[in-house]
Formats: C-alpha cells, structure tokens, sequence
C-alpha cells in the first residue's frame, strides 16, 4: 500500500477495508491503469488487450480464495470505463470485493462506469460484495454506473452485496442475471442518497432451470432531496422460487419508487414480490430514546441498522 | 424513590377537552414493587406513558429521588434513571439482538452477558443473539426481548407495561421469577402494570385504576382481597372503552 498516495489508500480503505495487501488476489485499478497486482494460487488476473480490464480466472481448486479488485478514480475530469470478466471454474469457491471510490476536488465530473461480467460454473460458490462511496470538496459530480451481468451455471450458488454508502451524486445500476437448474443467489442491495443525488437500480432475474431460487433484498435511505427509483424485475420460465423484497426509509423531501415486477412463464413457478416506503417508525425513534438517545442519535441507530 | 403529585392527562378531540388521567398521586419507595392494575381503558398504561414522558402530562408533578422530571423528555428520562417497556414493542429491520440489548445497556455486552439476559426472559439465547428484530420474531419473542432490554442496565425506577402479554405460560414464569429475583435484589423501584393475578401478588402495594382515577391504593394483603369484591375496584369494564 505504500506506493498509493493517501487518497487512494484511503478510498481503498474505505471500499474495500484493504489497509494493507491482503492475500489472495489483489488487482487496484487508479485512474484508469492499473497500481497494484498480485495472482494467488488458483486466482490469475489477465489484463485485457482488446480493452480496459481485467480477466479473473478463479480455478476448481480454489476453496473461498479472495479476490480484492477495488478501483479509485481521482483524477478531476476523468470518465474510467472497465469491463473485467469473471470466469469461476465448476466447484469452486471465492470471496470478492470490489469497491469503487471517487474522490473529486474540482468542478468536473469524475465518473467510473464498471461492467462486470461473472461466469459460474457449476456447482459453485461465490460472495460478491461491491460498495461505492465518493467524497472531495469539489463541485463537480461524482457518478457511478455500474453494468453487472451474471450467468448463474447448474447447482452454483452466488451471494451479492451491492452497497453505495454515500457521497454518490449519480448512479444508474444494471444488473442482468441468468439462473440455471438448482442455483442460487441472494442480491442484497443498500443504497442511501442525499441532497440532490439521483440513483436508480434496474435488476433482471431470468429463473430458467428447475430448482433456481433467487432472493432479492433492497433497503434505502432517501434523505433531503434525493432521488431513487428501484425496478427489480423477476422471470420464472421454470419451476422455480423468486422473492423480491423492497424496503426504503424516506425522509426530508426526497422521492422514492419502488417498481418491483414478476413474470411467469411456468405453471410451478413461485414468484412474490414485497415493496414498502415509509418514514422512520414513530415508536422506534421512542423506543430508542428510552435508551437515553436524543432523537438524531437514535434516527441515526435505525438508519444504521436499515443499512447494515 | 418516585413521587407523583396530581397527575392529570388530557387529548383533544373534535375541540373538546377529554381527561384520561385526573388527579393521580401516589409515590414508590426505593426497592418496592407496585403493580398498577385495574378495567381496560382505566389509563394504566397511559400512567406508564405519562412517567416516561411519552405522553406528555397536562398537570401535576413527578419528581424521581427529590428531583422534578415533569418538564424532561423520554431521553433526558432515561439518563435519569428510568427504564421503560413497552406493551407492544417495535420491529427494527437490520438489527440484531445482540446490537439492541448493547443500546439498552448503553455499552458493548459480551456474548455470554447477552445469553444470560435472553435465557432470563425464557429464550434460548444461542438461537436468538445474531437474529434481526424483525417480522420473522413472533409477539411473545418480541416482548421477552423488550423485558430483556430493560433488565440490561440498572434503573431507579423500571417500569414494565404489561409484561405478560403474548407470553406463553412456560415463559410466564420464567418471566415471574425474573421480576421477584429483581424486587429481591431491590437494586431499584419497580411499577408493573398487570392483570396478572401472580403478579399482582407479588406486589408490596397494589393501586388500580379506574376511569382515569386512582379508585384505591395500599398493601398487597389489603388490596388482593378487594380487588374482586369491591365494586369501586371492579374490573368489569363499562361497555364501549377500549384500552388507554
């Protein structure tokens, strides 16, 4: 870590609770070329020569190996786009983190649009998390649209956490997801937005083999006048099992909408989708301050633990 | 100890002034255990609310260890020294149980202080320290959880608003023995709110409350026999009231 300036270290920090190189594999993307990289065992990391990015190549013997690929982007005015491809063998398992942090000082748009593509092999076993955060004193904004694309192989299993702790003017999210027989993913997906920021989160879930199972778990915090707008989208063309769950906490005078959509093409196909808005629950902001909390702190505790 | 003075509450509905509470005055010694009962819609739990200052009272005073509180709010309340749970405690999605017994107790609890409270409300705490106080908890987990938030940190003045509620009868004693283990220990005050005739008996004093009134208060061995007999003390709810 020592060859990364402060900034960096300290988004890296940030994204990707990385204080020093960690083991497993390590690739740190900064300003749009690569600081730092390390293979391990059974994880290569290619760079890609048609394009910007990275290839991971996670063999079968990997058992929950750790990949680290966190991006920064502080250079005023520059607008990084990577496609990094992620090919995880049958039967193995790895753990992923991959955060992105803009730091920004000037007027300029800083922006970071990540495509990142996973192919799981059968029977496999990955955790994904992705948390993005921005910060700097600058005026210009700091926006993320990440691109993520999933094909889910026969018997694998995927758990995603997709974060966006703050600091995020703007940020569209796509995320396209193909399910094979017997698989299984859980998204979990916690954003909070504040005052102009706009973010929006378009999800496509394809259950196409017998036996899928996916669970999809949104949480927001809206504050002052932000924007959100969720549409997780569920299909079923198997006997299959979907549960769509959307909860956000609106406050001040943000929007929030919440669109959650199933579609079923198939008679056993078990599909169910829950939406909520609401402010903060009068009784847990008094349950709280029976605790001895004045009402910021204990509005602080509840959004918090929504997020956590 | 706990001094209340005249205490009267009062909604506004439709421009016309309606008294839950008129004129309630009674006091709870250090280490004592007075359980408040009496009708549905009598305002118990209105009493409750009204001394954690969650209602706010439009009358009277309330002075805990010499000191007036009247004007506090809930927090300043709780610093104070009172600890309150709630008849129908509130679900918080994304916090574990382990998080909210350390926020009751206003510090980080080890794993095995957190089972010691949870296997005294009648939970085997393994299963529950790391699960979200959400809907997935049924109402009797919920309330054991909430009696186990208030037993995390020492009070002067505890106070519980119908503890029994939702409770199945295994845990119900479990539940009983907590609060007679508590009153043992006499580390604080305690005002139960209850209809629960073995809670009730393990009263010191006994008050009920009728129509908003104090309708009587004395020893348990004064007031049990009368709680049935006297028709000023009757439990028999006139037709129409719903719960205060």
């Amino acid at each position: 870590m020592e060859n990364l300036n402060e900034t960096t270290a300290h988004v890296v920090e940030v994204v990707s609770d990385m204080k020093d190189i960690p083991v497993g594999a390590v690739n740190i993307r900064e300003n749009g070329v690569s600081a730092f990289h390390k293979d391990s065992d059974h994880v290569k990391i290619v760079k890609k020569t048609d394009k910007p990015g990275i290839d991971i190549y996670v063999d079968a013997e990997s058992k929950n190996e750790i990949v680290h690929i966190p991006v920064v982007v502080s250079k005023p005015g520059l607008e990084d786009k990577v496609y990094n491809d992620f090919y995880i063998a049958d039967g193995a398992s790895c753990y992923i983190v991959a955060g992105c942090g803009l730091h920004n000082d000037s007027e300029h748009i800083t922006r970071h649009d990540g495509i990142h593509t996973f192919h799981i092999g059968k029977n496999a076993k990955v955790s994904y998390i992705e948390k993005h955060y921005g910060e700097g004193t600058g005026t210009g904004a700091k926006i993320l649209n990440p691109v993520t694309n999933v094909y889910l192989g026969e018997g694998s299993n995927l758990t995603m956490d997709m974060i966006q702790i703050e600091g995020v003017d703007s940020t569209v999210r796509d995320t396209f997801v193909e399910m094979e027989a017997d698989s299984k993913m859980t998204v979990t997906e916690k954003l909070m937005t504040h005052d102009n920021q706009k973010a929006e989160s378009n999800m496509e879930i394809k259950l196409k083999g017998d036996g899928a199972t996916a669970r999809i778990i949104s949480r927001s915090v809206a504050k002052d006048k932000s924007l959100q707008i969720f549409h997780p989208k569920a299909i079923g063309d198997a006997k299959c099992h979907a549960h769509v769950q959307c909860d956000s906490i609106i406050m001040g005078d943000a929007v929030v909408s919440s669109i959650p959509e199933i579609t079923a093409s198939n008679v056993d196909a078990q599909l169910i989708h829950e939406a909520a808005i609401g402010r903060i629950n009068n009784d847990q902001l008094i349950k709280l301050r029976t605790f001895g909390m004045n009402e910021e702190e204990a509005e602080a505790v509840i959004i918090e633990n929504f997020l956590k | 100890m706990l001094k209340v003075e005249n205490l009267s509450y009062k909604v506004n509905e439709n421009g016309k002034d309606i008294k839950i509470l008129e004129d309630i005055s009674f006091d709870v010694a250090d280490g004592e255990l007075l359980v408040v009962t009496g009708p549905n819609g009598g305002g118990k739990s209105t009493i409750a609310k009204v001394l954690m200052g969650i209602n706010e009272a439009t009358g009277g005073k309330v002075y805990l260890n010499d000191t007036d509180i009247s004007n506090l709010s809930i927090d300043e309340r709780a610093k104070a020294g009172i600890g309150f749970a709630f008849q129908q405690p509130p679900r918080f999605k994304g916090m574990t149980v382990r998080r909210f017994l350390a926020l009751a107790a206003g510090e980080k609890l080890k794993e095995n202080v957190c089972c010691d409270l949870l296997s005294s409300v009648g939970l085997c705490a393994k299963e529950y320290i790391n699960r979200e106080i959400d809907a997935t908890l049924s109402g009797g987990e919920m309330k054991r959880i909430e009696i186990a938030s208030v037993m995390a940190k020492s009070h002067i003045l505890s106070i519980f608003d119908e503890p029994e509620a939702g409770i199945d009868l295994w845990s119900f004693s479990m539940l009983v023995k907590q609060f007679e283990k508590m009153h043992e220990e006499k580390k604080g005050s305690i005002i139960i709110i209850s209809h629960q005739e073995r809670i009730i008996k393990m009263a010191d004093r006994i008050m009920v409350i009728r129509d908003g009134k104090v309708a009587g208060i004395g020893s348990q061995e004064e007031m049990f026999p009368k709680l049935f007999s006297d028709e000023r003390m009757s439990f028999d709810c006139p037709a129409g009231k719903g719960d205060a």
